[in-house]
């Protein structure tokens, strides 16, 4: 009896040791993660690499997320971010043509460059010196609220999800309707229409996406 | 930190006492730990009773959008002339039904909050139910002639209106500020692309790109207001809103001001009133003129639906500050609709400027913050949904193929090319005028009645003045539409001159002399109207209500009903 009982013991405490040294990796990840995508972003020469390279980023924080137990936040994270945001971004990018030419290397600012490195050195310092008030880095996990009750909040945000706010949640399929049918309005192309000018084609196959912009915001 | 809360969990896994138990009914723990308890401690609060009847007019008009969708995929690609219009306002009927049913229903009469607190199932959302079904039913009949002579028909637009009015009936019977932002949503993003319909047109497109970039900017700021409302009572329920506001103040008023005032101008946008009002001529003159109307009507319903739960049943222990802005707001609204419809040389662009001088006597109704002043402003927005509705109907079949006429000279001689026609928008602009013995009658006598009861008297006459002015230009394009059309037909282009004498001997105000008579002077159209037989119904139907409510006070017997027990 006691046996098992300090063995459980032993294995708890081991087992929050390796849960420290775990959190620690998953932090060293993450962070390797989103430094290397970020990276990636302003060094690679064509956009949509570019683009996903902000993906890794994204995919470094939710992993950050999850690390500090903010399951909910992570998935967000993910869904968001990295599946409609970039997404849009890579749309734009495939609209404007990737391969194409931008002149760079003349600035319009003379300023530009200095005033840029300034702003970053200044953050750096800034962070740097917020980093030595103890209070406020010290290395302790994040502590959160307390939840109202036993379950952690991806399960409250679900229950409350499929109870007091079914209908809204429901309803918010409607909107994905609209989206597609008005997709359709705005951007097809009838047959018995050859009347119809360049311009106002372009502005309207624009316009096309902004009722997923507009879903996507919500 | 959640690896640790696991390891811990499977410790606790290997001891006896957390083996399958059951807890309560129809409820298992398997052996796993916490997270399996917690669900089922709670399980009793996970079932939700969904009351299918108090959603079944806004269900019917989502599943008839998809089933029109269905329709059209399997159908061949010119179906049969008039069938989706038909559908469309056989599900509106349906969905008439089913409100109608609604409004005898007990629980309905006694007023229940159901769906987890997000549905107000009262009378006064099952009128303004029926007031959208009624919509659809009329706006699709009229769309269907438009819709054809410009080419344009096809399932899209009427998908696109069910859609809308399913939003706006999420509106009427939200029950808390996230069902009613949400409702907005769904209503205004289809009202957008409604709006850019016409493709071949650069003003509908331009009207649909600018009701979209100034709607979303007013979304945003109604989204802060729930925000800055829910920070300072801790609910987005109107019923928790309004019993905490009774028991507590709030520790800071000014979060709870300033969401007010958010709300009130997210829902004043939608409902033009005068400060926010700048989208309604462009939007209204560019947009499809059948869907102008549906517009006018169903947007107007539903945002003064949400102001009336909002302000006087969510807030209405701070009525002492929002009377002074909804006040102010209903002065500017009636005197700048009124005094700029005057100026205006296009017909659709003064039928906007009217619905904005509307708007503001339903404000009075909402100003006026008692039962008798909600009821009155039901009434008003029924009435006005008919009126409006049938007007448009008018003025498209008017306008001719690709819009080409919307200026006042296009309606002169009305009565001659189609007499009935002429007579049918006779009555319409009286009763928007506000003539005894239509509607538009006692909507205003209702709502400045229910003002002077409150001691408004400064409003009341305001409001009457203002309609003072507004009978100026109703009665103006009345006129023109009993003028021979053969009588200018040499355009005069120099201003001044004996122009009045073309205006039927009322002199315009004098600085627009020259600019108003020009345009009524382009050469008016001529020939015999052909009217096509579902416009012609809507017309027959809007003219015949709002003689029939203006002649007996039936419709507000039926508002009042709405609300007397809200």
């Amino acid at each position: 009896m006691l046996a098992t009982l300090s063995a459980a013991m032993l294995a708890d405490t081991s087992g929050q040791a390796l849960a420290h040294a775990s959190a620690w990796a998953v932090f060293a990840v993450g962070a390797a993660m989103i430094l290397t995508g970020a990276a990636g972003v302003i060094l690679l020469r064509n956009p949509v690499h570019s683009a996903l390279m902000l993906v890794v980023t994204l995919f470094g924080v939710a992993l950050e997320f999850i690390d500090e137990s903010a399951d909910f936040l992570a998935a967000v994270q993910i869904i968001v971010y990295a599946g409609a945001v970039v997404i849009l971004f890579l749309f734009v990018i495939m609209f404007l043509g990737v391969d194409r030419k931008e002149a760079i290397a003349a600035e319009p600012t003379k300023l530009q460059k200095p005033l840029a490195a300034l702003m970053g050195l200044v953050v750096l310092v800034e962070i740097l010196a917020l980093s030595r008030v103890d209070h406020w880095a010290s290395g302790a996990p994040a502590q959160s609220g307390v939840l109202n009750g036993p379950g952690d909040n991806v399960q409250k945000l679900g229950q409350a999800v499929y109870t007091g706010y079914l209908l809204p949640f429901e309803m918010t399929a409607a909107l994905l309707v609209i989206a597609v049918v008005a997709t359709v309005v705005l951007s097809k192309r009838s047959a018995g229409s050859p009347e119809r000018s360049s311009q106002g084609d372009a502005e309207l196959s624009g316009r096309a996406g902004d009722p997923e912009d507009s879903e996507v915001s919500l | 930190m959640s690896i640790a809360l696991l390891a811990s969990n499977l410790v606790a896994a290997g001891t006896p006492a957390s083996t399958t138990t059951t807890v309560a009914k129809n409820c298992t723990v398997a052996p796993g730990g916490t997270k399996v308890v917690g669900l089922c401690t709670s399980a009793n609060s996970l079932h939700i009773s969904v009351a299918y009847r108090s959603i079944a007019p806004m269900l019917i008009l989502a599943i008839g959008a998809l089933v029109l969708l269905a329709v059209s995929a399997v159908l061949p690609k010119r179906p049969r002339v008039g069938l989706y219009p038909a559908l469309t306002s056989a599900i509106g009927g349906l969905a008439l039904l089913a409100a109608v049913l609604q409004w005898f229903d007990g629980a309905a009469k006694a007023g229940t909050v159901e769906i987890g607190g997000q549905i107000f199932y009262d009378r006064f959302s099952v009128l303004l139910l029926i007031l959208i079904s009624i919509a659809v039913i009329l706006s699709s009949l009229a769309s269907d002639g438009y819709l054809r002579r410009e080419g344009l028909d096809g399932v899209e637009a009427y998908v696109l209106m069910l859609m809308s009015a399913t939003g706006a009936m999420l509106m009427a019977e939200a029950g808390g500020l996230i069902m009613l932002f949400l409702g907005l949503e769904i209503m205004s993003i289809s009202l957008y692309v409604m709006a850019a319909f016409h493709r071949r047109r650069t003003q509908s497109g331009e009207a649909g790109l600018k009701y979209f970039i100034l709607g979303s900017f007013s979304s945003a700021l109604f989204l802060y207001g729930v925000a800055l409302v829910y920070g300072a009572t801790g609910s987005t329920q109107f019923t928790q809103i309004a019993s905490y506001l009774a028991g507590n103040v709030p520790a800071n008023t000014g979060v709870l001001l300033a969401g007010m005032a958010l709300l009130i101008v997210g829902l004043g946008f939608k409902v033009a009133a005068v400060p926010f009002h700048f989208w309604t001529p462009d939007v209204y003159q560019g947009s499809p003129t059948p869907f102008t109307g549906f517009m006018a009507a169903v947007a107007k319903a539903a945002g003064f639906a949400g102001l009336l739960r909002v302000l006087t049943q969510a807030l209405g222990t701070q009525q002492a500050d929002w009377k002074p802005i909804v006040w102010l707001l209903a002065v500017l609204t009636l005197g700048v609709g009124a005094v700029m419809a005057i100026a205006q040389k296009d017909l659709k662009r003064m039928l906007a400027y009217s619905s904005i001088s509307q708007a503001g006597y339903v404000l009075l109704g909402v100003q006026a913050a008692t039962t008798q002043g909600s009821s009155a402003a039901l009434f008003y927005l029924f009435t006005y949904t008919f009126i409006v509705i049938g007007t448009f109907a008018v003025v498209d079949v008017v306008q001719g193929k690709g819009e080409a006429r919307t200026d006042l000279g296009a309606i002169r001689g009305l009565a001659r090319r189609n007499p009935l026609l002429g007579a049918a928008m006779l009555v319409l602009l009286l009763a928007q005028a506000g003539v005894p013995f239509t509607s538009g009658f006692l909507a205003k006598f209702y709502v400045i009645q229910a003002s002077v009861d409150q001691g408004q008297y400064y409003l009341a006459v305001i409001a009457m003045l203002a309609a003072a002015v507004a009978a100026f230009f109703y009665l103006r394009v009345g006129l023109l539409i009993y003028q021979a059309p053969d009588e200018a037909e040499a355009p005069v282009s120099t201003p001044g001159g004996g122009d009045g004498v073309f205006l039927a001997g009322l002199e315009p105000v004098p600085s627009l002399d020259g600019n108003v008579a020009t345009a009524v002077l382009q050469a008016p159209p001529s020939g015999r109207i052909r009217v096509p037989g579902a416009t012609a119904l809507v017309i027959g139907v809007s003219v015949l209500f709002t003689i029939a409510a203006g002649v007996s006070s039936f419709a507000i017997d039926f508002a009042k009903a709405a609300y007397s027990l809200l």
